[in-house]
């Protein structure tokens, strides 16, 4: 009997930890969703800007065209450990040159690098999980196209347990949802703003609270949230706390000026150097959707 | 009782009230001249960005007048404005940092950069609203450049 117990317990413990690898395994794109799309450099750019991949990745303190150097290296301090931006520049070695345009879709719609390795979702994957085919191929090609860095990418500086990447499967299992939060019948502008907010500006990364395990509150949305440096509270972007015009946060976004002419704060100076590069229609975009999320 | 009660409170508000606009207005006269010189900038600025949002109808002499008040505004000689003292540590209803102090050449391009940027928006006023919009986003971008660097964010 004990005999028997034991055989079953050990089976139950073989199907919970089989299931387990299977759901925490890293995650690829099937290479089939990116056949015969060809890149748009131009497009490419407007995705570079949009997803404010330089943000990140450029040297820190960088500014003009410094910022299309992605040599990596600023510091993010965060509650599991301080992450550091890698180099995703052009240079096959230190950077992400000899990635396929399927490598950049597994790492920006499933968060999986080229050693079948999960990342950190500092990278805003949880964001980039919706970006389409067509954007994802044309970034490739963009991102081909600005210079080489041969710096080396410095280690993240986690703690145990933070540091063993298999556990980060656990945390996609729960976290990473592909899908748009706002569920709204929306208009075609709306549902552009919906895209540039949602998955490629990945606005909610900071503006949307997280509970202890560093997911995102998504029935808070937009919501404001603790400054993870700190100092403040990022601002909430619901309509009843931001009642600016749709006007208003399209100019904001262009020039930096809020409706009394000061000018833009803190991380979203960094921000408004993305957006001030989209057109008109796409900052629109994004006010007409900031006014259809759900307080 | 109730009516103690209300003074009571009455006279604490006030207290609280006074309180907080003492610790938002500097008494140093150099920060009042620089704030109100913000004032000016934002009082002109709003002109132009009424038109560029589209609230206001384009008025190409209007537009022309605040972008003049601009240019002016980025001529005044401010160098008596930044004693020694007034940064936000010493004074704390000041938001300059202490790097001003430390980085006077760059802080001269960067006013230098904002000057060239109104005189952009001098010609762009007076031509179209299209021109216009397009300046403004370097005036944005010329303001918050010096902001990012050597301002100290909101409390």
């Amino acid at each position: 009997m004990a005999r028997r117990i034991l055989l079953f317990a050990a089976g139950v413990v073989t199907v919970v930890g089989l299931t387990g690898l299977m759901l925490t395994r890293p995650q690829r794109v099937d290479e089939a969703q990116l056949a015969g799309i060809s890149p748009d450099l131009t497009r490419g750019e407007s995705v570079f800007y949009a997803a404010g991949c330089a943000s990140c990745h450029s040297a820190p303190d960088a500014s003009g065209d410094e910022k299309l150097v992605l040599t990596g290296g600023r510091r993010f301090q965060t509650d599991f450990g301080t992450f550091v931006a890698p180099n995703i520049s052009s240079d096959p070695e230190a950077g992400i040159g000899s990635w396929s345009a399927l490598d950049l879709a597994n790492a920006l719609i499933h968060g999986t690098g080229p050693k079948m390795e999960h990342y950190y979702p500092a990278f805003p994957y949880t964001s980039y999980t919706n970006m389409t085919a067509e954007d994802i191929v044309s970034l490739h090609a963009f991102l081909n196209t600005l210079p080489a860095v041969a710096t080396e990418s410095d280690p993240h500086e986690i703690g145990f347990p933070f540091n063993i990447r298999r556990s980060l499967g656990g945390w996609k299992f729960l976290y990473l949802k592909p899908g748009w939060v706002v569920q709204e019948d929306l208009n075609d502008q709306e549902q552009r703003g919906r895209y540039l907010v949602e998955a490629l500006g990945h606005c909610a990364e900071c503006h949307t609270p997280r509970n202890s395990l560093g997911g995102l509150k998504r029935d808070l949305w937009l919501a404001g949230a603790p400054n993870p440096n700190g100092k403040g509270r990022i601002p909430g972007l619901t309509t009843n706390q931001l009642d600016w015009s749709e006007a208003d946060i399209a100019e904001y976004l262009k020039s930096g000026f809020t409706p009394d002419y000061d000018s833009a704060g803190g991380e979203m100076v960094e921000v408004i150097e993305n957006t001030s590069r989209l057109t008109d229609s796409d900052r629109l975009a994004i006010a007409a959707y900031l006014k259809a999320v759900p307080k | 009782m109730m009516k103690k009660f209300s003074i009571f409170t009455a006279g604490l508000l006030s207290v609280a009230v006074i309180g907080t606009a003492i610790a938002h207005e500097s008494e140093n006269p150099a920060v009042k001249a620089r704030t109100s010189i913000m004032q000016l900038y934002a009082f002109n600025l709003g002109a132009l960005g009424g038109m560029a949002k589209g609230d206001v109808e384009y008025d190409a002499e209007a537009a022309t007048r605040a972008a003049n008040n601009l240019v002016v505004l980025t001529q005044i000689d401010q160098s008596a404005m930044w004693p020694a003292g007034s940064d936000n540590a010493s004074d704390p209803s000041s938001r300059a940092l202490p790097a001003i102090w430390e980085n006077f050449a760059d802080v001269g391009a960067k006013g230098q950069a904002m000057a060239d940027a109104a005189v952009a928006m001098q010609t762009a006023a007076g031509q179209d609203v299209e021109a216009l919009k397009a300046a403004m986003g370097d005036l944005g971008g010329a303001c918050s450049a010096c902001h990012k660097a050597y301002r100290a964010p909101k409390e």
